[in-house]
């Protein structure tokens, strides 16, 4: 097993709030391979970083690096977060959320709190793609397919392609609704002008944990 | 007051505290945890003249106060977040009473605003009565992340709160500041989902909902309720220091609320001791939207800046501002929003 199996299977890893690869977003702390052992450090930008999403991305790096070949053993531990021990405790039990928190035993898993944010990166992502577009000229957006905007916008088109996948939404259209279904034109300006505030909205987000981040680890700051 | 090129503003700053966040009043990791992470912000987000050793920040004499918000600072007005944390500080973290005793030695320059916690049941509506008889309170700051025991947070549209607010509405407190913070329970849920603020506000519409922080790290949530809620506003604490750092990004704030909510619910606030309201003013009456963003989002005019830095919140406190102060229309009602809604996104639907 090589190191850079491990750190491969970590960028597949998201922080399901801000969209990224936790490699990317300098979430990983260390890596530490000893045989088929991994142990993984993660790190977060404050130590009262929202828990659910913290639990998530621990359990998250822990089925990815477990899912490496020859890795015998993959352990995942938060570091310096108010809720470190119950988080590291519940996913090295593989137990499941609610189990490792005290709870009234009604609560769903976190499937649909993920899926908020899937789709609002979704959203995000098809904004983004909109943009590149209108500025390269494209008309009817509405109507514009799938394989039209991978043309004229390929990195863009492809990024919202990868969210669909995640989604399981299949949809010929540039752009679609969560449901796959394309936006009657009279629907798609105001559809677009709310997707451009969760855009700025999970853009602006990520700025501020990366510079709380550097500022928390003494880390050189980014451009 | 600040003057700039003929223009005089008057400031009233929507968010600040007098803390004691020292070691001597941390009670466990979690106070301890808590002074550092608005530390951590503080030296993120404040230019290098201004940032503090933490022992500074962690507990700061009341003279520094002064000489930072209305000396070297414009502020006009203060208003003072009480936030109690008595879970995690020994004395609190800064509460009503000790508020309002530093309030009473500086007359006409802080509002004191009070807190409740609709955990405390019938007795802590007693202690609402108490405190608003003892400090004339026109505002309340709630944060529905606080720990109360085994409770680990609360939502606005939970039957308590709602006996709390009919309180505030009988005994005239109209403006409640809304913290959202991470709250641990329920987990499965966005913590910091302003779901709740929409529920309390068509609920009462005889009061302000003052969404601290504009809602982040849920600016878009927090447009989309405050569009269709006429009396949600948006206090622009920790949203203001971007304006340094990172300026496109402010730009951008500022741009989606004045869309979104125009500018007679936008609320300035520093959150001292977390930033100083000089730079930030100084820095505020400067700033314009950046050249390519002003298709998008317009500019900003003298008379919005000088809304959202004092008048809009003088507007709701009820404080007296001169004529020259003014802008050519006196702030009003903004009334029904002005950003036309939108079809909701599909996944809320």
């Amino acid at each position: 097993m090589n190191a850079s199996a491990v750190q491969a299977a970590l960028a597949t890893v998201r922080d399901p709030e801000l969209d990224r690869p936790i490699t990317e977003l300098g979430f990983v702390a260390a890596i530490e391979i000893t045989t088929d052992r991994v142990r993984v450090e993660l790190r977060l930008p404050t130590y009262f970083c929202a828990p659910n999403f913290a639990w998530l991305m621990v359990a998250d790096a822990r089925d990815a690096v477990a899912a490496v070949p020859g890795v015998r053993v993959a352990e995942v531990v938060l570091l310096e977060h108010f809720v470190a021990a119950e988080i590291n405790a519940g996913v090295a039990a593989a137990g499941d959320f609610a189990a490792s928190f005290r709870s009234d035993g009604l609560d769903p898993a976190l499937a649909e709190l993920r899926l908020t944010f899937e789709r609002k990166a979704h959203t995000a992502a098809q904004e983004r793609l909109a943009r590149a577009l209108a500025a390269a000229g494209a008309e009817d957006l509405g109507g514009l397919a799938m394989e039209e905007a991978l043309r004229i916008a390929p990195s863009p088109a492809a990024a919202v392609g990868r969210r669909r996948a995640a989604l399981g939404i299949t949809s010929t259209y540039a752009l679609c609704d969560d449901a796959g279904q394309p936006f009657p034109a009279e629907r798609l300006p105001g559809w677009l002008r709310l997707a451009r505030t969760v855009r700025v909205s999970i853009d602006g987000n990520a700025v501020f944990c990366r510079g709380l981040l550097e500022t928390r680890y003494g880390l050189a700051r980014s451009a | 007051m600040y003057s700039k090129d003929g223009q005089s503003y008057y400031i009233v700053d929507g968010h600040t505290h007098f803390w004691d966040g020292s070691p001597a009043n941390q009670i466990n990791r979690y106070g301890e945890g808590f002074i550092k992470c608005f530390y951590d912000y503080h030296s993120n987000l404040s230019p290098e003249e201004y940032r503090w050793s933490l022992e500074e920040f962690e507990r700061y004499p009341e003279e520094r106060m002064i000489h930072d918000l209305f000396e070297v600072g414009y502020d006009d007005v203060a208003i003072l977040q009480s936030t109690y944390l008595t879970d995690w500080y020994v004395n609190g973290f800064n509460t009503t009473e000790q508020n309002g005793e530093m309030a009473e030695r500086h007359p006409g320059r802080f509002i004191v605003n009070g807190r409740f916690d609709p955990r405390d049941g019938e007795a802590g509506l007693e202690k609402l009565e108490r405190l608003h008889e003892r400090w004339h309170l026109k505002g309340v700051k709630v944060y529905t992340a606080e720990w109360k025991g085994d409770s680990k947070g609360w939502k606005l549209s939970d039957p308590w709160a709602y006996r709390y607010l009919e309180k505030c509405l009988e005994l005239g407190i109209r403006n409640i500041h809304v913290h959202k913070g991470p709250t641990v329970y329920p987990m499965n849920r966005d913590a910091f989902d302003v779901a709740d603020v929409d529920d309390a506000a068509t609920a009462f519409p005889g009061l302000r909902f003052i969404v601290e922080h504009v809602g982040l790290p849920r600016l878009e949530d927090f447009c989309w309720i405050a569009t269709q809620e006429p009396n949600v506003y948006g206090g622009l604490a920790v949203a203001m220091p971007f304006i340094h750092s990172r300026p496109r990004y402010f730009a951008q704030i500022i741009g989606e609320l004045l869309y979104w909510l125009d500018e007679n619910r936008i609320l300035f606030g520093s959150d001292y001791a977390i930033w100083q309201p000089k730079w930030l003013v100084e820095k505020f009456v400067d700033f314009q939207i950046p050249e390519d963003l002003q298709g998008e989002y317009g500019v900003l005019t003298t008379d919005v800046k000088k809304k959202i830095l004092g008048l809009n919140a003088a507007a709701l406190y009820d404080l007296d501002v001169k004529p020259e102060f003014q802008v050519s229309a006196a702030p009003q009602d903004s009334g029904p929003a002005v950003g036309a809604a939108p079809e909701p996104l599909a996944s809320s639907a």
